[in-house]
């Protein structure tokens, strides 16, 4: 869960000590998230200088043994050998971060956890019985201990290095879980729903995007997921006095974050409604 | 009596070239413009070059959680309302860095302060909108603690005021006695009146800034009866507020019903989502952040606009205070109505119906207050008639 580690321990008491071990792990997922790593260019170089990077494939093949001083995860549990994995992830690490709509509610492939994955399976693969996997996509937080969740589908790689900066440097992560609406207000960008009466989920979404689709005109499609104490019932009652049909509600709600709990408790009374449709 | 002093008493007209002359001189005096402009959809205040960049012609339709922009059937300059921003982005930035630092050995040293920010003009500021402004001043400037950023920018700016000449759907300035009309906190205040076609506006000076300008603007004295219409316009718009507030005994209503049933149905409603706090022009919370750089030889300490509805707000060692929605709504309005009177001698509120429009459901203080009150005499009558038995 987000925000369990309250007092970081300073990575680095003084700066000859050894580097801290950086570890990254992927799990069921797109390998977005951590891609979004090499993407810092700018602050790349010194990631490399703060820390050890011990073992990131999408980087370099080389692996350097564990225990880990900070893991990141990606990806959800989807298979009965990533679900022993990841104990075996969580045993070698000091901390553990989650990154990522996939490791931190089950991302997008966790639309299975509602229909018949056998069904599925049967329908995609030519030799169905060589495919061992759970009936559920879970996040890793259903598993094993998490000492902090980043959100997003990608994340945003700026709240990255700041999860980062924060580990190396001791301090609290500065990561807020209130509503996107604050950051389009700070950005000055007009309510698209208010305004254009566009359907945005911003007003339940977390913050950490930097108000990316409202910028741009377009109304926000969750991809951080459920912000903290979400109104998720009024919302979708104003979309549907705004005249969108219950198919619509449900669709919106069932992209990236479907298995959070609380878009998934209201897409579920939209979803009869849709399939009617 | 001097030129100037006359200036101050007297009511003058100009045209739109005169306007566009007050701009230009405001510009040239070293003032970056700001006022109405269209983004988006919306009016919102940003940069402006000319009298061209404003909305000219153009109205905005306000309902709970709803605004429109529509074409008028004039060139008015001002004929809509007030957007989604206020000029407290100027004043009080929603992100503003407060000092930054390096690290220098086991110490550091703080960093010289960026240049200071530039001196302002607010061309169209509404009568809601200057009282938004003096109680901000209240807040910063006249307690026990003067806040440094905004004293700066606050003193460095330069008011072209406009009288409303129309209210919006949302507006209740009248019930909080903050409009339509300006009555102080202006260096310059327009009445845009139309005469055979033409945009004229009669200006009258409020300081002697104000005054000073308004000599090398283009302007003659206002006929009788374009000073009768500045009162006209005024009395248009009172007729038009869409909305109304009772504010008789509103502190005692508010705190004697801190237990009352309907903060839960407004919880039910409310997202959290702090837009009204957001578009507020006197909301002036924020949070305080530190940040380092990856190598920890950089830090910075950022202020940033934030809202009593977030759990983070009221959070305390063990836990947020106000975890409920419902405490949460009730400590906006009981502060905002009330207890604000308390700690900055009025209310915090000047009717503007901002936090109506923009929220995303359309949950309208008015109407709150209103329920409130009912549910209060239905709740007194209760309690009169078992004290009688």
């Amino acid at each position: 869960m987000a925000g369990k580690v309250e007092k970081p321990v300073p990575a680095q008491t003084s700066r000859r000590a050894a580097k801290p071990k950086l570890a990254v792990w992927k799990f069921a997922s797109c390998d977005g998230c951590q891609l979004s790593l090499l993407d810092c260019e700018d602050e790349l170089l010194s990631v490399a200088a703060g820390v050890e990077i011990a073992n990131f494939p999408e980087a370099s093949r080389a692996v350097i043994k564990g225990p880990y001083d900070l893991s990141l995860v990606e990806g959800s549990i989807t298979t009965p050998h990533d679900a022993e994995r990841i104990h075996q992830v969580r045993r070698a690490s000091r901390f553990l971060v989650t990154i990522g709509a996939c490791a931190t509610s089950g991302g997008v492939q966790a639309l299975r956890n509602f229909q018949d994955v056998n069904e599925f399976i049967s329908i995609v693969y030519a030799s169905p019985h060589h495919i061992s996997t759970l009936k559920k996509s879970t996040p890793i937080d259903e598993h094993v201990t998490v000492d902090f969740e980043l959100r997003g589908c990608p994340i945003n790689k700026m709240q990255l290095v700041e999860v980062l900066s924060a580990y190396l440097n001791g301090r609290k992560p500065n990561i807020a879980r209130h509503s996107m609406c604050i950051d389009c207000k700070r950005a000055g960008v007009s309510c698209v729903m208010v305004s254009q009466g566009t359907p945005c989920l911003g007003p339940i979404t977390h913050s950490g995007c930097g108000a990316l689709c409202p910028r741009y005109n377009r109304g926000c499609y969750g991809c951080f997921g459920p912000m903290e104490n979400p109104n998720v019932p009024s919302l979708c009652e104003r979309w549907a006095a705004m005249g969108h049909a219950d198919v619509e509600i449900y669709r919106a709600l069932s992209t990236f974050n479907v298995n959070a709990e609380a878009f998934r408790k209201e897409s579920s009374l939209y979803e009869k409604a849709g399939d009617s449709e | 009596m001097s030129q100037q002093e006359t200036d101050l008493e007297q009511l003058n007209v100009f045209d739109l070239s005169g306007f566009a002359k007050l701009i230009t001189l405001l510009q040239e005096k070293g003032y970056t413009t700001v006022g109405p402009t269209v983004e988006e959809g919306a009016i919102v205040y940003d940069e402006i070059d000319s009298i061209e960049d404003l909305p000219i012609g153009l109205t905005d339709e306000q309902a709970g959680g709803k605004y429109e922009l529509r074409k008028r059937n004039d060139h008015a300059l001002f004929g809509y309302v007030v957007g989604p921003h206020s000029w407290k982005k100027f004043l009080n930035p929603a992100g503003l860095r407060l000092w930054q630092a390096r690290r220098n050995g086991r110490s550091f040293e703080v960093l010289e302060q960026e240049a200071p920010a530039p001196s302002y003009a607010f061309i169209g500021a509404r009568a809601c909108e200057l009282n938004a402004i003096a109680i901000q001043d209240r807040v910063f400037l006249k307690g026990s603690f003067v806040d440094s950023d905004y004293a700066g920018r606050r003193q460095n700016i330069f008011v072209v005021a406009v009288n409303c000449g129309q209210a919006g759907g949302t507006c209740f300035c009248d019930s909080m006695n903050a409009g339509p009309k300006a009555k102080s906190g202006y260096d310059l205040v327009l009445t845009e009146i139309k005469a055979q076609k033409r945009n004229l506006f009669v200006v009258e000076a409020g300081s002697e800034a104000g005054a000073n300008l308004l000599h090398e603007v283009p302007h003659e004295p206002a006929t009788e009866k374009q000073m009768a219409r500045v009162s006209e316009v005024v009395s248009d718009a009172v007729a038009q507020m869409g909305r109304q507030l009772d504010t008789r005994d509103l502190q005692s209503l508010l705190y004697r019903n801190s237990g009352n049933g309907r903060w839960n149905e407004v919880a039910e409603r409310c997202l959290a989502c702090a837009n009204c706090t957001m578009v507020c022009p006197t909301c002036f919370c924020s949070t305080v952040e530190d940040t380092t750089d990856l190598t920890g030889e950089h830090a910075e300490r950022w202020r940033l606009w934030d809202s009593c509805f977030t759990q983070e707000f009221s959070y305390v060692h063990g836990g947020s205070v106000r975890s409920s929605i419902s405490a949460r709504y009730r400590q906006w309005i009981t502060h905002k109505l009330a207890s604000w009177v308390d700690q900055f001698g009025s209310s915090g509120c000047v009717g503007c119906g901002r936090c109506i429009t923009w929220c995303p459901v359309g949950i309208d203080i008015t109407e709150e207050i209103a329920a409130l009150r009912e549910a209060d005499s239905g709740l007194s009558s209760i309690l009169r008639t078992e004290e009688k038995e």
